[in-house]
C-alpha cells in the first residue's frame, strides 16, 4: 500500500515536470526563508508588518534584490542606481533637495529615506501616495525621464544577458525566465529587510540608556499638546514607528504649486497633503520636507513654531495659525532638536547588509 | 469581569455538550455584531461628507469635519437575573477610513432576552492600562504626562470663529488629568456605559449603535468653539464637560437585524 502511494506520487510528479512549460524550473528547488528580523520594540508594540503573500522574503530574493539596488544596470546609460539618490549613509535618502535623473534633469521632490518600510500598513508610498505598494513602486523610477530613464524591455534583456543574474533569479525565484514582476519583487524583499531600529531612544525605550535633562524636556515639548503637539501625526514611544504614515497639510504654503495628494485623489481637499515623514534619522536625511526646502532641523522648528501658512486644507491639528504658530522658547526649540536627534540610528548606515 | 468570560464558557461548554439541536429551528447561540452609523442630529453623516459638508452646532458654530475615529470597548449584556455577560475586548471606530464600522463579537451570545445591552466609551481605567499593538500602531495613545493609555475619542475639525477666520478644533476625549508631569492626578473618570436598552437575541443579529455627533456639542454643556477648540487634552475641566456630554444622547439603539 505505501509503495503503491510512492509510486503514485512519482509517476505524478514526472507527469507534472514533463506537462511544465517553464524548461527553466528545477523542480524541487525552494528558496531559503528569511523572515523578518523584527526588533522586540516593534513586536511588542505595533502589529505585524505587510509582506504580501506573492512574494515572501527568501535568503536569495534578497540577496538579489540587494544587487539590483546597488545596481546601475537599472538605468538608461548605466550610470544610476536606486542607491544614487537612496543612499545608505544618508539613511537611504540623499542630500539634495531635488535628486539629478542621467540626463541631468531635476525632479521636484525630495528623495524619501527607505527603513522600516514593511510598516506601512496602507501601503501607500511617495510623498503623495501614488504608490500602492514596494512592487509596483519600484516600476517607476526605472522608466521615469527624469530618473534611470531606462525601459523594462531593455532593463530584461540586459539582465538576461548578464553573466551572473540568470543564475541570481533562477536562485531566487525558481527560474531563469526574467521578468519585471520578478526584478521588482527581489528588490522589494531588499527593502523590507531596511529595518532602522537602534537609536539612542531605542536604547532609552529598553531601559539601556538614559536621556539628557535637554532630550527629556524634547520629548515634552514633542508631547505637549500646549508646545510642540508633534505626537499627534508622527507618533509617541509607543509606536517605534514614529509616523502615523497618513496624508496632512502641515502649513508649508498659503498656495500650493505640487498638489500632493490632491493630484493623486482629484479631490480639491486633499492639496497641499503630504505623508507624514517618520522622524528617526533626521541626522542623515537633510534637507526635509517634500521639496527639501528646509536645510536645518532649526529651519523645520521655526516653521512649526512660527512659520506656519493658512489655507484652506491645513491641518486643523495647527495651532494658532493667524501667530504663525505657537511660539516656542528658545529652550523648548533647542531641546526639541536634541530630542529629534535621540532617534538617529547610525548603525543603520553602516550595517554590512544594508551596504554594497 | 474575568469571572464573567469564565461563566459564558460554562454557559457554551453546556450547550456544545449538548449537541447539535434536535430542533433545527431553535437557535441557542447566536453570532452579534454592532453596526455604528453617525448623523448629526438625524441627517447621516459619512466620511464622504469629512471636509466638506458644513454642520451648525447648538451654539452656532459652523463647522466641517475633518476626522473621526473613538474606541469602545467591554461590551456586555446583561440578563434579567443580573447575569452578565462580558466581551472582554475593544474596538476602534474609525469613521475616516471606513474600519471598524462594524464590529464583530468573537464570542456566540446565548439566545433569549436581555434587560440591557451596553458598552463602554472609551476604556475604563484597568483597561486603559494595558497595552495594545492595535491601537499604538494607530499612535491613537496619551502622552505619559497626561497619565498613558489611550485617546477615547479623536474628533478634529473646522469652524468659523467669531470674527469669521476657519480655524482647527480637536474635540479628543481622554482620562481626565490634572498636574500633568511625573504625578498626574485624576479628577474623575471620563469614560461612560452607554446603555443600549433591552434587546431579545432570537439570531444572529446585527444591532444598530446611532451616533448622533451634533449631542457631543449640546447637552447638558452648550459647546462654545470659540473658547473649546484646541489643547484639550490637558484641561480636566473640559474633559468632563465632554464626558458629560457624550452621557447624554450621543449613542442611541436604531435598528436590529436578526
Ligand atoms: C533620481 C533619483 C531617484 C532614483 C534613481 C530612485 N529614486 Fe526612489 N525616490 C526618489 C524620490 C524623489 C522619491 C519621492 C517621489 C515622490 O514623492 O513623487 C522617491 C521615493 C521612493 C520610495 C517611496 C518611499 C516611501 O516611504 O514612500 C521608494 C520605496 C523608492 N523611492 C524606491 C526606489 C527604488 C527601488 C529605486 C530603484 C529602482 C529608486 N527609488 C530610484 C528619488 C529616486
Ligand atoms: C498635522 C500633522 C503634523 C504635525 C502636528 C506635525 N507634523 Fe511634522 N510633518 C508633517 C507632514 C505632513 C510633513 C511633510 C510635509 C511636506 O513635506 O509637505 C512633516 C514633516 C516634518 C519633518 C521633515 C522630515 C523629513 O524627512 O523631511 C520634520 C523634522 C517634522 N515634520 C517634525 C515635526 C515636529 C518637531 C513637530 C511638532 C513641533 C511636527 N512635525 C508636527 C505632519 C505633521
Amino acid at each position: 500500500m505505501k509503495k503503491w502511494t510512492v509510486h503514485i506520487v512519482c509517476f505524478a510528479f514526472l507527469i507534472l515536470a514533463s506537462c511544465s512549460d517553464d524548461e527553466n524550473q528545477v523542480q524541487g528547488y525552494e528558496p531559503t526563508p528569511l523572515p523578518l528580523d523584527i526588533p522586540p520594540l516593534f513586536e511588542q508594540n505595533i502589529i505585524a508588518p505587510v509582506i504580501p503573500s506573492g512574494n515572501p522574503q527568501t535568503v536569495e530574493g534578497v540577496a538579489l534584490g540587494k544587487k539590483l539596488f546597488f545596481d546601475k544596470i537599472l538605468s538608461g546609460d548605466e550610470t544610476q542606481a536606486c542607491a544614487t539618490c537612496h543612499a545608505p549613509q544618508n539613511a537611504f535618502s540623499d542630500n539634495t533637495p531635488f535628486s539629478e535623473g542621467i540626463d541631468g534633469n531635476l525632479g521636484t521632490r525630495n528623495s524619501m529615506p527607505l527603513f522600516n518600510l514593511a510598516w506601512n500598513y496602507n501601503e501607500r508610498f511617495a510623498w503623495d501616495g501614488k504608490e500602492l505598494s514596494l512592487e509596483r513602486q519600484a516600476q517607476e523610477p526605472v522608466q521615469n525621464p527624469i530618473e534611470m530613464h531606462s525601459n523594462w524591455d531593455d532593463v530584461i534583456d540586459k539582465l538576461s544577458n548578464h553573466s551572473e543574474y540568470p543564475e541570481l533569479f533562477r536562485k531566487a525565484f525558481n527560474t531563469t525566465t526574467i521578468t519585471k514582476e520578478l526584478t521588482t519583487r527581489a528588490i522589494a524583499q531588499f527593502e523590507r529587510t531596511l529595518i532602522s531600529s537602534n537609536s539612542k531612544f531605542d536604547k532609552f525605550s529598553l531601559g539601556q540608556a538614559t536621556l539628557t535633562p535637554e532630550e527629556q524636556n524634547g520629548l515634552d515639548v514633542f508631547m505637549d499638546e500646549e508646545r510642540g503637539d508633534c505626537f499627534h501625526c508622527h507618533g509617541n514611544p509607543n509606536n517605534p514607528l514614529w509616523t502615523d504614515n497618513i496624508f496632512h497639510n502641515n502649513g508649508l504654503d498659503a498656495t500650493f504649486t505640487d498638489l500632493g495628494l490632491g493630484g493623486v485623489s482629484g479631490d480639491p481637499s486633499d492639496n497641499g497633503k503630504f505623508k507624514s515623514p517618520s522622524i528617526r534619522n533626521l541626522a542623515f536625511t537633510a534637507p526635509y520636507m517634500h521639496d527639501g526646502r528646509f536645510s536645518t532641523l532649526e529651519e523645520v522648528i521655526n516653521h512649526y513654531s512660527e512659520g506656519l501658512q493658512d489655507s484652506p486644507t491645513i491641518d486643523p491639528l495647527m495651532k494658532k495659525v493667524e501667530q504663525g504658530g505657537v511660539q516656542l522658547t528658545d529652550q523648548d526649540k533647542a531641546d526639541l532638536k536634541a530630542f529629534l536627534l535621540t532617534l538617529s540610528d547610525s548603525s543603520f548606515l553602516t550595517n554590512p547588509d544594508f551596504t554594497n | 469581569m474575568k469571572k464573567m468570560l469564565a461563566l459564558l464558557l460554562v454557559v457554551s461548554i453546556s450547550f456544545v455538550s449538548c449537541g447539535e439541536d434536535n430542533d433545527d429551528n431553535i437557535k441557542t447561540s447566536a453570532k452579534t455584531s454592532f453596526e455604528f452609523t453617525h448623523n448629526w442630529d438625524g441627517a447621516p453623516v459619512s466620511n464622504a461628507d469629512f471636509e466638506n459638508t458644513e454642520y451648525t452646532n447648538a451654539n452656532g458654530e459652523v463647522l466641517t469635519i475633518s476626522r473621526l475615529r473613538y474606541l469602545i470597548s467591554d461590551v456586555t449584556f446583561t440578563k434579567a437575573n443580573g447575569e452578565e455577560i462580558v466581551i472582554d475586548g475593544h474596538n476602534l471606530v474609525d469613521v475616516t477610513n471606513n474600519n471598524g464600522l462594524i464590529y464583530n463579537i468573537d464570542t456566540n451570545i446565548p439566545t433569549g432576552a436581555y434587560t440591557n445591552v451596553s458598552f463602554t466609551f472609551g476604556f475604563d481605567n484597568e483597561d486603559n492600562a494595558g497595552n495594545y499593538t492595535d491601537l499604538n500602531s494607530e499612535s491613537f495613545n496619551v502622552p505619559d504626562m497626561l497619565g498613558g493609555g489611550y485617546h477615547y475619542m479623536q474628533f478634529d475639525g473646522k469652524f468659523m470663529d467669531t470674527s469669521s477666520t476657519e480655524q482647527g478644533f480637536n474635540y479628543h476625549s481622554i482620562r481626565a488629568v490634572d498636574s500633568p508631569g511625573m504625578n498626574p492626578t485624576f479628577p474623575q473618570d471620563t469614560f461612560f456605559t452607554v446603555d443600549l436598552g433591552a434587546i431579545s437575541i432570537t439570531n444572529d443579529a446585527t444591532i444598530e449603535v446611532k451616533t448622533n455627533l451634533a449631542e457631543w456639542f449640546k447637552n447638558p454643556n452648550t459647546w462654545d468653539l470659540n473658547t473649546l477648540n484646541q489643547m484639550l487634552m490637558p484641561n480636566s475641566s473640559a474633559q468632563i464637560m465632554m464626558h458629560d456630554n457624550g452621557k447624554n444622547g450621543v449613542f442611541g439603539l436604531g435598528t436590529i437585524t436578526q
